[in-house]
């Protein structure tokens, strides 16, 4: 390769002019390739399975995900349910939005509390965000697996968002104990999955994986699909907690003596319990907005998420343990 | 913000314009993969203000590079990677330039990772290769190499790093880069691009290096923007690998899929294999309308003009140019698990879309992948790489993988625990006539029993020369035919003298013998025919063969069961005495053997009965199985 030539920028030798033949070939768009993907990953599921379920956490991701299926099996609806693991403590915003879709679409909605971390009292206030999310959300989620025998459930999770997600698998195999082991994942080549499972064991599918946030937002864009309108900048009500904007979203909120909300244009760059998410300051009021925001933003956006915040691993260990 | 949305919808246009690059970087502990990553990301701006905090935090406490940042524990995902300092798993990260956006696969060197490797490697278009200018081409980078070219890469940049370790010398980098054409000239269609970089400083990977003014090529990013990679997917034969049978109410029946190879559009011509039914595509179905075309790696669901029986696993694909099919094929194993492979196991195959059991029945050899010498195997251990056999249950359809990735390839599936031990590549089938379609007629074995009013089976005889097989075969037919049933019988002998002709008494040829025999007596219960055969068959696994030809219940393995001193003392045919004065080689009883059945349907005992009684228990029997009335 080494030449007299002493331009160092020599390109002569590539056809810079076809450059985008790759995508002429195949006659499809970076999304479009995402989407057919994603859509291969529930088919093969669907058909695989005894009992698959979709979890639906109600975000932007969740609703892409909704939005995969419906065009994974038309003209059938999506032939699974959604499950929704509900802390308590979620936005008021987002049941009603979760309400409202499934109604829409007619879809069969499953909706899990842990009753025993209600009876319980358990919550992020009283007892810590690390126990609030491990008995309401990595316990519920197991008890409602359980309870009705999925043997796989779709989740929204995307290997850009976190280190150890980037591991992996699409296909991420689950012992009856319901544990990720990382150092034992079932190799994943080509677009072959295995989903067998043997009684009790079950899989998480996240079909996802390959999206980065910004496909996300641009496929919101490009197919107009509903999301909670928390994730749009508006004036609302809020405390700062632990250097984090937290919406008071009810009553149960502690305000210290004399502390009253401040009404701040914020939205939400991802969205959970709400006295454990962080609004960001923000304008951005529509799509266009949120994604020019994006293309600028320098951080990241699980930093608005309380439990990833302990560790630098974290998160593997939630997983280990069952958190999705 | 309503002014910024043109802004948005051009620079979104500008997106989906791009196009995708999925590439590999291997390379070893030392050789800088990860810096060489991280500094990917962190030069194309996608490392958050965060992220940076918590790694300038990690690189302090962990960090191999002082007080500088580690790009390494960027990417090193698992905590125990961290700790050790290794890339244990694959990794996926995402970038995107002004060019294309970019999916890498970040996998380790180390040869117990081998495996890692190879799934990296599957979905990838092109593959970075890191060697270290200290050590030049090493074990490990020809181990990589060759992983990279079974896996069906062509596109290889050789990146010879760590350049300002060695003085950016242009000496070291031409005789690194002249080293590695020489070992790679085996490897088939690589093209290879040199480039020396140094990835902690960031000479040649996004930035023309200053310290190399010798060097004019690309950097490695204008490398990775502007390389072509054409696939061909589209100009191949249309397949489909059904994938789901989409039934939302009675009016409606689509096939679900992601197109493999070529296009398709309402009207083409296709067959459905490996049935080889025939319809005509009516239209494609997609949740945004009905296409007017699709081709490669499009999910799509067709609904075809005929009402076919197709179901998942099958594949719709060009009725003018068909997949191959077959059950047993040549194929290159890669073992992925601590259990060995044995050949003879059984295993679940994964193809596409279709599960079958399946053996590999023989391992010609393995292949060192230091050094790609053929080494005689009889096992094959994890990470190693061999070239084998295999015997499926079933037939599927298959393409050789050079041809085409997605249904070139497979993985074995362990029955009991059900997890994945290995993968493999199809290279092509070791039966010539699987390029023959079937043909599918009209008229079925069901009609053909119907009007007969029966039910077609074979009635297969075993047991030594002498039992009174043709006897018992010959009385049976007689009273079947009394009961107004169709019957044909196969004798040993009258085959012999006519489509057996050219066969003797070896083992080979006994097995051949058996064979043919086998496959006319299915085509007489296609016929619709009770069909008796009488044949010694002295071995287990033909008998086998022949029951595994057949449908479910068609197959009644009956024992003549006579002892060799009466079948001796009878000789009818005078054959045991020649036999014994050495006169006829290969008699079985005598100097072959005879594998008596361990599970025949009925066992007749002709010693203490007569063949009339014989016949009489036989007839009884299948009037048992309901194959002729009581």
């Amino acid at each position: 390769m080494a030449s007299n030539n002493s331009d160092p920028l020599d390109l002569e030798t590539l056809d810079l002019k076809n450059r985008t033949k790759l995508d002429v070939a195949n006659g499809l768009t970076h999304l479009q390739q995402l989407e057919a993907e994603s859509i291969h990953i529930m088919r093969e599921v669907m058909a695989e399975s005894d009992k698959p379920v979709m979890l639906y956490s109600i975000g932007k991701d969740s609703s892409v995900m909704l939005h995969l299926a419906l065009k994974a099996f038309y003209p059938s609806k999506p032939p699974f349910p959604l499950l929704h693991v509900d802390t308590t403590w979620k936005f008021r915003e987002m049941i009603e939005f979760r309400d409202k879709r499934v109604a829409e679409l007619g879809l069969d909605l499953i909706v899990h509390i842990n009753a025993e971390g209600v009876a319980q009292g358990i919550g992020p206030f009283s007892h810590g965000s690390a126990v609030h999310t491990d008995v309401m959300k990595t316990q519920g989620l197991k008890q409602a697996l359980e309870k009705y025998g999925f043997d796989a459930a779709f989740g929204g999770a995307r290997r850009d968002e976190e280190k150890s997600r980037a591991k992996e698998r699409i296909f991420s195999f689950r012992n009856a104990q319901h544990r990720w082991d990382p150092k034992n994942q079932r190799p994943e080549l080509w677009h072959i999955y295995n989903g067998r499972v043997r009684q009790g064991e079950s899989i998480r599918v996240f079909p996802l994986s390959n999206w980065t946030e910004l496909d996300i937002w641009q496929y919101i864009y490009q197919e107009a699909i509903p999301i909670v309108p928390l994730y749009f900048a508006k004036k609302r009500p809020v405390v700062e907690r632990d250097g984090m904007k937290i919406l008071v979203d009810d009553d149960r909120i502690p305000l210290a003596t004399g502390e009253s909300p401040r009404e701040e244009l914020v939205r939400f760059r991802t969205l959970g319990c709400y006295p454990l998410t962080g609004a960001i300051s923000s304008t951005a009021a529509d799509l266009p907005a949120i994604i020019e925001e994006m293309l600028v933003t320098r951080t990241s956006e699980r930093q608005g998420r309380a439990i990833d915040h302990d560790e630098s691993s974290s998160m593997e260990k939630k997983k280990q343990e069952g958190y999705f | 913000m309503a002014d910024s949305a043109p802004d948005v919808e051009k620079y979104l246009q500008a997106q989906s314009a791009k196009s995708t690059l999925r590439f590999l970087t291997c390379g070893s502990v030392d050789d800088g993969k990860s810096t060489l990553i991280g500094r990917l990301l962190f030069d194309s701006k996608l490392i958050f203000e965060d992220q940076l905090a918590a790694l300038e935090a990690d690189s302090k406490r962990l960090g191999t590079q002082g007080d500088e940042i580690d790009f390494a524990l960027l990417v090193d995902g698992l905590a125990a990677e961290r700790e050790q300092g290794i890339t244990i798993d694959v990794a996926y990260r995402f970038f995107a330039t002004d060019q294309r956006k970019f999916v890498v696969a970040d996998t380790p060197g180390h040869e117990q990772y081998t495996r890692n490797m190879a799934t990296g490697a599957s979905n990838a278009d092109v593959a970075v290769i890191l060697v270290d200018a200290r050590k030049g081409v090493l074990t490990q980078t020809k181990r990589h190499s060759y992983i990279v070219s079974l896996f069906g890469i062509k596109q290889v940049v050789l990146a010879v790093n760590k350049m300002d370790l060695v003085d950016f010398d242009e000496a070291v980098f031409q005789a690194i880069v002249e080293d590695y054409r020489k070992f790679a000239a085996v490897l088939d269609g690589f093209e290879i691009t040199p480039i020396p970089l140094s990835a902690l400083a960031g000479d040649n990977v996004m930035q023309a290096s200053q310290a190399m003014p010798w060097y004019a090529g690309v950097t490695l990013l204008e490398y990775l923007e502007t390389v072509q990679v054409t696939e061909g997917l589209a100009e191949q034969p249309f397949r489909l690998p059904v994938q789901w049978v989409n039934r939302p109410d009675l009016d409606f029946r689509g096939f679900s899929g992601t197109i493999a190879s070529g296009t398709v559009k309402p009207g083409d011509d296709v067959l459905i294999l490996p049935a080889g039914t025939s319809s005509k595509v009516s239209r494609i179905v997609t949740f945004d309308g009905d296409l007017p075309s699709a081709g490669p790696r499009q999910a799509v669901t067709l609904v075809l003009e005929d009402e076919i029986d197709v179901s998942r696993g099958d594949l719709i694909g060009s009725a003018s140019d068909p997949s191959q099919i077959s059950d047993q094929l040549g194929v290159h194993l890669l073992w992925m698990h601590e259990e060995a492979l044995f050949p003879g196991r059984q295993y679940y195959l994964k193809t596409g879309t279709r599960t079958v059991p399946c053996v590999v029945t023989d391992l010609k050899h393995k292949i060192n992948v230091n050094t790609l010498e053929t080494q005689p195997a009889r096992k094959l251990e994890l990470n190693e790489v061999g070239v084998g056999n295999l015997s499926l249950s079933e037939r599927i359809v298959f393409e050789p993988y050079e041809r085409n990735r997605e249904i070139g390839s497979f993985i074995l599936i362990d029955r009991q625990s059900f997890a994945t031990v290995g993968v493999g590549l199809f290279d092509f089938s070791l039966r010539r006539a699987e390029n023959v379609v079937w043909q599918t007629l009209s008229v079925d074995k069901a009609h053909r029993a119907n009007i007969k009013h029966q039910q077609p089976c074979v009635i297969w005889l075993t047991g030594l020369s002498g039992s009174g097989k043709s006897t018992i075969a010959n009385l049976l037919e007689s009273a079947l035919h009394d009961l107004n049933r169709h019957t044909y019988v196969l004798d040993g002998d009258n085959v012999r003298h006519g489509l057996n002709r050219d066969l003797g008494f070896t083992e080979v040829d006994r097995v051949e013998n058996i064979r043919r025999v086998g496959e006319t007596a299915k085509l007489m219960v296609d016929a619709g025919l009770i069909t008796i055969v009488s044949f010694i068959s002295p071995y287990r696994s033909e008998r086998q063969m022949v029951r595994e030809l057949l449908d479910e219940g068609e197959f009644i393995e009956v024992f003549v069961d006579t002892p060799l001193e009466v079948c001796e003392q009878r000789d009818t045919k005078g054959l045991y005495k020649k036999a014994r004065a050495g006169e006829i080689e290969n008699f079985t009883g005598i100097d072959s053997e005879y594998q008596r059945p361990e599970n025949a349907d009925l066992v007749l005992h002709t010693e203490a009965e007569t063949p009339e009684d014989s016949a009489a228990a036989l007839l009884q029997f299948l009037a048992k199985l309901g194959i002729v009335q009581a």
